[in-house]
């Protein structure tokens, strides 16, 4: 019984980023009512703010993990309002293939967009709290089978969600 | 070393897995002197929360002997006895400086799930879902803690383990409750729940002023419990009409803020709890909301209501009518402990605050399995159960 709860509870946590993912995708779809500006699987902006004043973000000098793309990412950097720091955007040149972007090229790591969006956090936590935090590890002590997908969920927990 | 592992759903075992290293910089290696159980284990071991590995260790709510310490730590040191806030915040990022902790956006290590099903990832948090981050729990003879600048504090001389252990999380919970819920003099404050979380949250509410605090539950041990050590008046739902009562003990205004600390298994009566608990069982609803629910009908027009309880996802039959029409204020959070616990330690040491009672028994690591069955099934009065690992 338990093995089967438990392969359940982490198929739950597996919908839900499936879910969403579709939510996401479904939204994508050119509408009628407003027209849809992103082209689908690239185009939009990743996007995550950093708290420290525009002076400190300097598009020459970005932390290593962003750095590392050279002139294979446009970047964007513009102060947030208030008093919530500086506005690190980042997008990639090349568009995807439809592949990449597929749930199976997402899992498999192929989407571009995932790199970016771990760099970018990587990026924000370095220059917020110069250094980015790492699970512990070896994870769990056991291999099982609700374990080995919440175990690839979270290895591609940095490079998905909704930035 | 040892640990308590979630094998999956209600089935724990103390099982040997490799020590925690130094990881990072900021991090330091904290050797368990105690730990206890909280209501939100409760919720994960009932399988009611994802994303939950066999052989995950379990426990947030812990203090230590700091004996080992990360290049970059600078405010502690081997031997430091400390307290550790269960959320870890960097201390630097937006949340962090505007004192909302638990929402840190840099210790969340897999925000993209937190993300698909919150919308955005929490900070994170010991021994709980992979949602909430990738980091051991403390229920263990040793425990890694990133971010110790900000998130371990060294406890007073003249505080004991025991009472200083709740600083941990149950205190600054119960006082976030009352703190953000707004509680000042005058107020009459209605709180649900007796556990360690809801007796906090009716103390500090008194500290902050409330003219009068009223609890809510249904066991008895933990009702005249409530009323001997935080001194205020108690309810028992299932012998009396809840909202009836509270009406007439505000003069018919109903409570200026009514805080909620039962969480998403909360029990209720009639047919509303065989619904509730039907639709949960079958993962058409992730939450038993019936204290929320009674809450916001409890509540004084224009009142605030705090959610302490834990949730996981979506609730029924939400009384959203009520909340829009009565002008409520509806707020909730993870505890911001870093906020508040110097504070809570200068209380517990000047006897303000008093938190042993809540430490109804103690046991061995090697038995957690057993306390955490009585800690939920809250035999033989249990509140607390406290680990020491050490003996
Ligand atoms: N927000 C946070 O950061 C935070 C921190 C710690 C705990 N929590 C949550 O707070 C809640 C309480 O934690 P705890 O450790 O005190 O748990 P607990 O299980 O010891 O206490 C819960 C109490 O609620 C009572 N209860 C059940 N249904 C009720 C109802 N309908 N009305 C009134 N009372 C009812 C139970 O009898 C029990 O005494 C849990 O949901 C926990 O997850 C939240
Ligand atoms: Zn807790
Ligand atoms: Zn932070």
């Amino acid at each position: 019984m338990s093995r089967v709860r438990r392969a359940r509870s982490a198929l739950l946590g597996a919908a839900a980023v499936v879910v969403s993912a579709g939510i996401r995708r479904w939204r994508r779809r050119p509408s009628r009512i407003a027209p849809v500006t992103d082209a689908p699987g690239g185009g939009r902006w990743l996007t995550v703010t950093v708290n420290r004043p525009p002076t400190d973000v300097w598009a020459e000098a970005l932390p290593e993990p962003l750095g590392r793309y050279g002139d294979r990412l446009e970047i964007r950097i513009r102060p947030a309002p208030g008093d919530r720091g500086t506005e690190l955007a980042a997008r990639t040149k090349d568009q995807p293939s439809r592949l990449a972007t597929s749930l199976p090229g997402r899992l498999a790591g192929r989407d571009p967009r995932q790199g970016v969006r771990r760099a970018l956090r990587e990026a924000k936590s370095l220059l917020e709290a110069r250094e980015v935090l790492l699970p512990d590890a070896p994870p769990t002590a056991h291999p099982s089978l609700g374990g080995r997908i919440v175990g690839l969920l979270t290895r591609r927990s940095r490079e998905e969600g909704v930035l | 070393m040892r640990a308590l592992c979630w094998e999956g759903v209600d089935k724990l075992a103390v099982e040997r897995v490799p020590d925690p290293r130094l990881r990072n910089e900021q991090d330091v290696i904290v050797r368990l002197i105690a730990g206890t159980t909280c209501g939100s284990d409760l919720h994960l071991i009932g399988g009611h929360i994802p994303a939950m590995r066999a052989g995950d260790v379990i426990g947030h709510e812990f203090l230590g002997e700091v004996v080992e310490t990360g290049p970059q730590v600078r405010r502690h040191a081997v031997g430091d006895r400390v307290v550790v806030c269960s959320f870890v915040g960097c201390g630097r990022c937006w949340y962090c400086a505007n004192d909302l902790w638990s929402l840190c956006d840099n210790t969340n290590t897999n925000p993209g799930l937190g993300q698909a099903i919150f919308g955005h990832d929490t900070g994170g948090v010991f021994g709980y879902s992979h949602i909430m981050g990738g980091l051991r729990g403390s229920h263990a003879d040793y425990v890694r803690v990133p971010f110790a600048d900000y998130g371990a504090f060294s406890v007073p001389e003249g505080i004991d383990d025991v009472s200083a252990l709740f600083a941990s999380d149950a205190v600054p919970t119960g006082w976030m409750g009352a703190h953000l819920g707004g509680v000042r003099p005058g107020d009459v404050v209605a709180v649900w729940g007796c556990g360690a979380v809801g007796q906090m949250a009716a103390r500090a509410a008194m500290l902050l002023g409330a003219d009068r605090v009223v609890c809510v539950d249904s066991v008895p041990e933990r009702l005249a419990m409530t009323e001997l050590h935080i001194g205020c008046e108690t309810l028992d739902y299932t012998a009396t009409d809840i909202e009836a009562e509270l009406r007439e003990r505000t003069g018919g205004r109903g409570p200026d803020v009514c805080i909620e600390a039962v969480g998403m298994e909360a029990d209720g009566d009639g047919a509303l709890r065989r619904y509730d608990r039907a639709k949960q069982r079958l993962r058409l609803e992730t939450d038993r909301p019936a204290a929320v629910r009674q809450a916001v009908r409890a509540c004084r027009k224009g009142g605030m209501v705090f959610v302490l309880g834990v949730f996981g996802g979506l609730a029924d039959k939400f009384p959203l009518g009520a909340l829009m029409n009565k002008g409520l204020t509806l707020r909730g959070a993870q505890q911001h402990g870093q906020r508040y616990i110097p504070m809570l330690l200068d209380r517990i040491a000047a006897g303000e605050l008093k938190t042993s009672h809540l430490a109804t028994h103690a046991l061995p690591l090697d038995e957690a399995p057993q306390g955490y069955a009585m800690f939920k099934y809250k035999t033989d009065g249990c509140v607390r159960v406290v680990f020491r690992p050490g003996g």
